[in-house]
């Protein structure tokens, strides 16, 4: 004889009930930290930070006051990144399809594990490298930059005897930046719907004419993307620049291979981790607030721009 | 009556019909062309090379030039432009890939080569304390213990609050403004410079310590917990949006509440995806340097006391050690410590990379069942 279970009793589904609702409100509630902690960031950045707009002259290095300060790193910063991004592009394009079409199937997921290997690796040691094995290798680079090509303003020159340049850092961030915007790009490039392919190559189009023609306008506005976001990795990366240059002043300068370099706001932050007096403090803090803003709008353009391309794609 | 129709004069007749195809190739490459190009090229390479006295490494850029020019000219010359463009990509697109890997190889062969000399069972249990921080004979224990603490403090703020964010996104708040309100805010989150974590952390412990100099270990934790948690909420959320809503439905048919759902039959679920995703933001976090700078500072000797005092971690160790290098008695030593610091860095994160590669791929819960 079968026996058929009671209905559950009103007590027991309420018991239910407290269950859920205790754990509804913990999980909004640490959501709602979320919000807490974000919002806590700004004020308290904005409350230390604020009292540097005030501060003496004599606390920014030569410059007037703390916008031309910040001003001054702000141009560094997006000068570092920019040559960093400069390098990343091409090969992160050639990474990318190396790991989505080129490659033969056994050999991608390898591939794409070594390029995330690369990420896997701590700044200070990127750092470290870039002092000790990069650096030596690249002053002939240097020297026959501003022998060469020295009519640019970038290797305007004199060659600096170290290669401890804002060049060199910039490679250094260019390959910090590399495996973030391959691994974006790698995606997208997969993800071209195989029949435009295939029709490109029934069509008698080689390898290369199948991608030019199917896969990169395919895949265009993703691509804008990987890279702004990168962009904004290569703009808040610190410890790059502030260990291969051994910046000290703070310049406005075009010339990234002399010795006299300008310097990153990440880097001038790190440089000065051990500041004490609260008004160096606050002008280290109010910098920092405008690398966020900076890096916040990149990254939300990226953003936009990718979703952009989903919803038309 | 079986006699098959004759296809192959039809066939012979309409070829014949068809005016020649102008983008024919006209002839092929053999298969073995980029090896024959590829001997050649490097024999060129090292020739010039000998007779100019360079080194190996303009030796290298010689014979990959004459092969990036060789192997599309003689396509073009055999068989057509389109074929040898297409040849001249594939050589650029393999270029890059090998540009990429260079760094890695030689940054992972250099920290090996360079830092296993300093590697000791003195090394591993021995901070600096005394004649070791003037000399560099001491070891990285303090550094070891300190980036255990600050790490663990980082894991226990961020990997509660990023799975129950997560949890709540996708099973509670789904579709509502305030989810996407927080789904910006994380992509907010995930955008901050590591460096500015590390600001906020000083700025918040200045004014709650009123200490115009803050260093404290729980003040890493939080900077590195505020750059964990997008990571984990994110990782989370896919993991989560992965699970059948079949799973879901056939619990509450059960009758089971849905908090118990989630704990018992969702989570579990994912908890593959969820572990990978947790311990690639400890490695990402372990071997961030810049905030813990700012808010932990540096120290010679083991600070076992969260509350209180600079400590040190690996990285900050490297940093701060590096600045010793220079000295022209003990330079030496010093630089044998920094690469010690940084292969026992790298081997801690790589570690706990592969770790979770390999939990993701071995218990994944198989597709299309």
């Amino acid at each position: 004889m079968t026996v058929i279970p009671d209905e559950p009793t009103t007590q027991e589904v309420a018991a239910h009930r407290v269950g859920d609702a205790i754990f509804r409100r913990t999980a909004l509630v640490a959501s709602l930290l979320v919000i807490v902690f974000l919002a806590g960031v700004g004020i308290f950045l904005l409350i230390k930070g604020l009292p540097a707009i005030g501060a003496d002259p004599e606390n920014f290095q030569d410059h007037a006051n703390v916008f031309s300060l910040v001003g001054a790193l702000l141009f560094g910063t997006v000068l570092a990144a920019v040559v960093a991004m400069a390098i990343v592009t091409p090969l992160a394009i050639g990474l990318g399809l190396v790991i989505s079409h080129y490659a033969p199937r056994r050999l991608a997921k390898p591939v794409g594990f070594l390029v995330d290997l690369l990420a896997a690796v701590p700044s200070v040691v990127f750092g470290l490298w870039g002092i000790f094995v990069l650096a030596p290798y690249l002053k002939p680079v240097h020297v026959w930059l501003v022998d060469y090509l020295g009519w640019i303003p970038l290797f305007d020159g004199p060659a600096s005897a170290t290669a401890r340049t804002l060049f060199t850092a910039a490679i250094v961030l260019a390959l910090m930046a590399l495996p973030i915007v391959t691994a974006i790009m790698r995606e997208i490039f997969a993800q071209t719907p195989r029949a435009h392919e295939e029709a490109a190559l029934a069509l008698g189009a080689t390898r290369w004419e199948m991608i030019r023609m199917a896969v990169l306008p395919y895949a265009r506005s993703g691509m804008v993307a990987a890279l702004l976001l990168g962009l904004g990795r290569a703009l808040g990366e610190t410890m790059a620049v502030a260990m291969v240059l051994s910046a000290t002043g703070v310049i406005v300068s075009w010339d990234i291979v002399s010795s006299e370099n300008s310097n990153t706001i990440a880097a001038f932050i790190a440089q000065g981790y051990k500041e004490a007096s609260p008004i160096k403090v606050s002008i280290l803090i109010f910098a920092g607030l405008a690398l966020f803003l900076l890096t916040f709008v990149v990254n939300f353009l990226g953003r936009w721009i990718a979703s952009r391309g989903v919803v038309k794609g | 009556m079986t006699t098959t129709p004759p296809t192959q004069d039809l066939d012979h007749s309409a070829a014949d019909l068809l005016p020649p195809d102008p983008t024919q190739p006209q002839g092929q490459l053999p298969r073995t062309a980029p090896l024959i190009v590829g001997v050649a090229a490097v024999a060129a390479g090292a020739l010039v090379g000998l007779i100019l006295g360079s080194g190996l490494a303009v030796m290298v850029v010689l014979a990959w030039a004459v092969y990036a020019v060789a192997y599309p000219t003689w396509s073009a010359a055999v068989e057509n432009r389109r074929k040898a463009t297409d040849r001249l990509v594939t050589v650029l697109v393999w270029t890059a890939f090998g540009l990429a890997m260079i760094p890695l190889v030689s940054l992972i062969l250099t920290v090996v080569i360079k830092g296993s000399r300093a590697i000791s069972w003195h090394f591993l249990t021995s901070d600096q304390t005394g004649r070791a921080l003037i000399e560099g004979t001491g070891g990285i224990f303090h550094a070891l213990v300190g980036s255990m603490m600050v790490t663990v403090i980082a894991a226990v703020i961020a990997i509660p609050i990023g799975v129950l964010t997560a949890v709540w996104l996708v099973e509670y708040g789904k579709g509502s403004r305030l989810a996407s309100v927080i789904t910006f805010l994380v992509d907010v989150m995930t955008g901050i410079p590591s460096i500015v974590a590390g600001l906020f952390a000083l700025a918040f412990f200045q004014i709650v310590l009123s200490d115009p100099l803050p260093r404290l270990a729980i003040g890493g934790g939080v900077a590195l917990s505020l750059l964990m948690i997008p990571t984990v909420i994110r990782s989370v959320e896919e993991m989560l949006k992965l699970v059948p809503d079949d799973l879901r439905e056939a619990s509450y048919a059960l009758g089971v509440p849905k908090w118990r759902t989630i704990v018992k039959v969702v989570l579990p679920t994912a908890v593959a995806g969820i572990v990978t995703g947790v311990t690639l933001s400890i490695a990402r976090v372990a071997g961030e340097t810049a905030p813990l700078l700012l808010i932990v500072g540096t120290a010679y000797t083991t600070n076992w006391n969260p509350f209180d005092g600079a400590l040190a971690t690996l990285p900050t160790f490297i940093y701060s050690a590096l600045a010793r290098t220079g000295n022209p008695q003990y330079g030496a030593a010093w630089s044998d410590q920094v690469w010690g610091a940084a292969l026992v860095l790298i081997v801690i994160v790589m570690t706990l990379n592969v770790v979770a590669r390999v939990i993701g791929a071995v218990f994944a819960p198989k597709a299309g069942r």
